[in-house]
């Protein structure tokens, strides 16, 4: 008895809002900053992600600019750019920094922080039936170290010397040496500390994920009845929990010897003449400690992306998910490998040949789970009754775009292809189209599927259309050229290909991708409209349940308070997909199983 | 309503989940850093050197701590508030204790020449131990914000989860010091 005493105390703690809420007026500060709301801390995060993807998407277009016409010069960006665009050129050392950017804020700010931050907080307590996190509290630190990151990073755009320029990746020496590059000075000590309230913040909210997906389940809520999104939040969560504090502690080391003149990485370094005293250090430990997280990474950003694609599907093909447990098995099947994997990034950096076929094997391995995934996805659509939705749109694309990026994944998991390929424009084509453009898909659809419940409206349809079909084909006509590209040895990260004889026949088609860079970038720009129009002024949405789908979202109000339901926690009874069954469209998991129902 | 929510799982305190995956999220940091250690022994360059003599003082006072934590959380639970205080105070006593002497320790190894700029090996000695202190400190802090509210005579907590998060992260810690000892003993 003791035990459930202090539990209720506990909850009650933890639950203690629901109650002052519902009767009390909040200030602005408690309801729109400072908020305890899961659902809100979803808002902030997605807001802020917009914001970063609109800075990052930018940054794009500018060295687009570059690596489409080199020879060109723009007037007005030396008065955007200042000294950074000296006569209307990109400055060679801003270049560098404009690609460590748009990495860095793509990969983090946007697709980790903007994607589970905003999903995970949104959707986790909806679904599976609780009135908030396990610690709101946690849960609002979260987001505000979040903002804390955004604010120092951001700040790093504005210093004399410039952001960090050594590549998202922050391979030492390049980010190890303040005199290595511009870019290694206090823009580099910026993005270190901004990166470690990122991971404090991205720890906050994963351990918070994982005790409200374990804990805080509504009555009949099983693990095996939860929605696939809801479960592929929670490997994202252990994903992150587990290998985040890696990175931290790689970064550590980092700024020991930026800044305490330690040699985890350096050693034998000699400088504009000048011999370092650093000895005994290896840059290849830091790639060690980064690729463990790394690789973890791509399936942070991929997972939320799967699992809303595949709630998303399943709906708008009014049919049950085609094989829910081997969507399940598949999804923990990546989460396992996704740490055995990490070596696969560093063929090339004098790794034993035996230990780089057991990565090999390792890596090929991912492609079951992954076809498992695939497999599932179009048999699930297979003879649906498909709804072309906005959202169903994107989930599709998700699984076009990862299907054409994982199939590539296999060129480049093989140790002997990748010697050939590795840093060309192929790498950047396949995880572009694989992690980047599928998990930028997976989070439009899941905008345009739960915009209304966010929100209370609808985006706008006409708008939504041309969103999607700009992107998709203007996604492939940009990454798809890029594999010859890289086939042909076109290196990435370069500045200027114009003086190699041997790029000089890819002139025009950087031409053409830099042209459409700009276009799709403008459409984004126009998702951006619809979506702060809508949240003002879009059609309101006046039924519960607008998509007719099954999970317990659907079955709070239109715009539901701090504490989701108003009444009592809604009672589960099955699984969420049943859809086309016994004669029913659709049958949602708070309805009781009738006697005479067939099982599903 | 929500009494029926509850009493219907009996499972673990939320916020002690919490700590556990915490707990889990810092193994891997340390385990980052102690694979990164065993990685860099293999290389050129590495020495080996033998501990300061305080870390063998320091593991006796955070044992002891762990104890005298266990006891502030048995004093709790049978309402000896008295005793809670007391217990309370001379963990945080302890704690701040191994702190200067892991300090000391440090400073003993530094004059011997073994700086932390000197050798690889040094500085991975430096940055665990000390991001072990760190984690120590968290724990004096949260001890030290617990006792003052238990001597505060305007609240009463009658809630064991705070105690027994603060002894499960203390008890970590401690274990987490025991580990790093024996793994830099073992293998330098």
């Amino acid at each position: 008895m003791d035990t459930v005493a202090a539990h209720e105390s506990a909850m009650h703690d933890a639950h203690a809002h629901d109650h002052h809420d519902h009767h009390h007026q909040e200030t602005f500060i408690s309801k729109y900053i400072f908020s305890m709301d899961h659902k809100m801390i979803a808002r902030q995060f997605l807001i802020t992600g917009i914001i970063w993807a609109i800075i990052g998407g930018l940054f794009s277009v500018i060295f687009r600019l570059q690596l489409g016409d080199p020879n060109a010069t723009y007037p007005w960006l030396e008065d955007f750019l200042g000294h950074w665009a000296k006569g209307g050129k990109l400055n060679p050392e801003f270049y560098y920094a404009l690609v460590t950017m748009h990495g860095t804020i793509l990969v983090f700010f946007v697709l980790t922080a903007g994607l589970s931050g905003t999903f995970a907080n949104f959707l986790i307590p909806l679904q599976i039936g609780a009135r908030d996190m396990a610690s709101p509290m946690l849960n609002m630190l979260s987001y505000w170290f979040f903002f804390l990151a955004s604010v120092i990073m951001m700040s790093s755009l504005f210093v004399q010397t410039g952001p960090a320029s050594g590549g998202w990746t922050i391979y030492p020496p390049l980010s190890a040496l303040g005199e290595a590059s511009s870019g290694s000075k206090i823009g580099m000590d910026l993005w270190l500390v901004s990166m470690s309230f990122f991971i404090v913040s991205s720890l906050l909210g994963g351990l918070n994920y994982i005790t409200t997906v374990l804990n805080l389940r509504t009555k009949g809520m099983s693990m095996t009845r939860m929605p696939l999104t809801v479960w592929a939040l929670f490997f994202t969560a252990v994903l992150g929990v587990l290998s985040f504090p890696v990175l931290l502690s790689g970064a550590i080391l980092l700024l020991f010897d930026r800044n305490l003149g330690t040699s985890f990485y350096l050693s034998d370094i000699i400088v504009a003449g000048k011999v370092l005293p650093n000895e005994g250090g290896s840059a290849i430990l830091f790639q060690h400690l980064f690729w463990f997280l790394g690789h973890p990474e791509v399936y942070i950003i991929l997972l939320p992306a799967m699992g809303m694609s595949s709630e998303i599907l399943s709906v708008n093909s009014r049919k049950p998910i085609f094989g829910y447990m081997a969507m399940v098995g598949s999804l923990f099947a990546i989460t396992i490998l996704a740490f055995l994997v990490w070596a696969h990034h560093m063929f090339v950096t004098g790794l034993n040949p035996f230990l780089g076929s057991v990565f090999v094997l390792l890596t090929l391995l991912i492609a079951v789970p992954s076809a498992i995934k695939v497999f599932n996805w179009l048999t699930t659509i297979w003879k649906g009754n498909i709804r072309f939705t906005p959202g169903m749109l994107f989930a599709i694309g998700f699984v076009s775009l990862f299907i054409s990026g994982g199939l590539t994944g296999i060129f480049l998991g093989n140790s002997a292809l990748d010697v050939h390929l590795h840093d060309t424009y192929f790498v950047i084509a396949h995880f572009h189209i694989v992690m980047g453009v599928a998990s930028f898909f997976g989070m439009y659809a899941g905008v345009y599927h739960w915009f209304p419940k966010m929100f209370g409206r609808y985006l706008n349809n006409t708008l939504a259309y041309i969103h999607f079909w700009v992107t998709i084909i203007g996604a492939y006509l940009i990454f798809w050229p890029m594999h010859y590209e890289g086939l042909a040895g076109m290196p990435r990260r370069y500045y200027d290909f114009s003086n190699w004889e041997s790029f000089k026949q890819f002139g025009e088609l950087n031409q053409f991708i830099s042209l459409v860079a700009l276009i799709v970038f403008a459409v984004q720009i126009l998702f951006v409209i619809n979506f702060f129009y809508s949240i003002f002024k879009g059609r309101k949405v006046t039924t519960l349940n607008p998509w007719g789908a099954n999970t317990l979202e659907w079955t709070t109000p239109i715009r539901p308070g701090h504490g989701n339901w108003p009444g009592e926690l809604p009672e589960v009874h099955r699984w969420p997909y049943d859809y086309a069954k016994d004669g029913k469209e659709f049958i949602a998991q708070d309805v009781p199983v009738g006697a005479d129902e067939s099982k599903h | 309503m929500e009494r029926e929510e509850i009493i219907t799982k009996n499972k673990i305190h939320p916020h002690k989940l919490t700590l556990w995956i915490g707990i889990g999220s810092i193994v891997m940091m340390f385990a980052g850093l102690t694979s990164a250690y065993i990685v860099k022994r293999n290389q050129a360059g590495w020495v080996s050197y033998d501990l300061p003599m305080a870390f063998w003082y320091s593991t006796i006072v955070i044992l002891l701590s762990s104890a005298t934590i266990y006891l502030a959380d048995k004093s709790f639970r049978s309402r000896a508030m008295g005793n809670y205080r007391r217990w309370m105070t001379v963990t945080a006593v302890l704690g701040i204790v191994f702190m200067v002497i892991q300090y000391v320790g440090f400073k003993a190894f530094w004059s011997q020449g073994m700086t932390l700029q000197a050798n690889v090996a040094y500085s991975f000695l430096y940055v665990i131990v000390g991001l072990h202190a760190l984690h120590v400190a968290g724990g004096v802090i949260s001890l030290i914000v617990m006792s003052l509210m238990a001597f505060s005579k305007k609240k009463r907590v009658y809630s064991t989860v705070p105690v027994e998060l603060i002894g499960t992260y203390w008890h970590f810690v401690d274990a987490l010091w025991i580990y790093l000892l024996i793994f830099l003993i073992l293998i330098r």
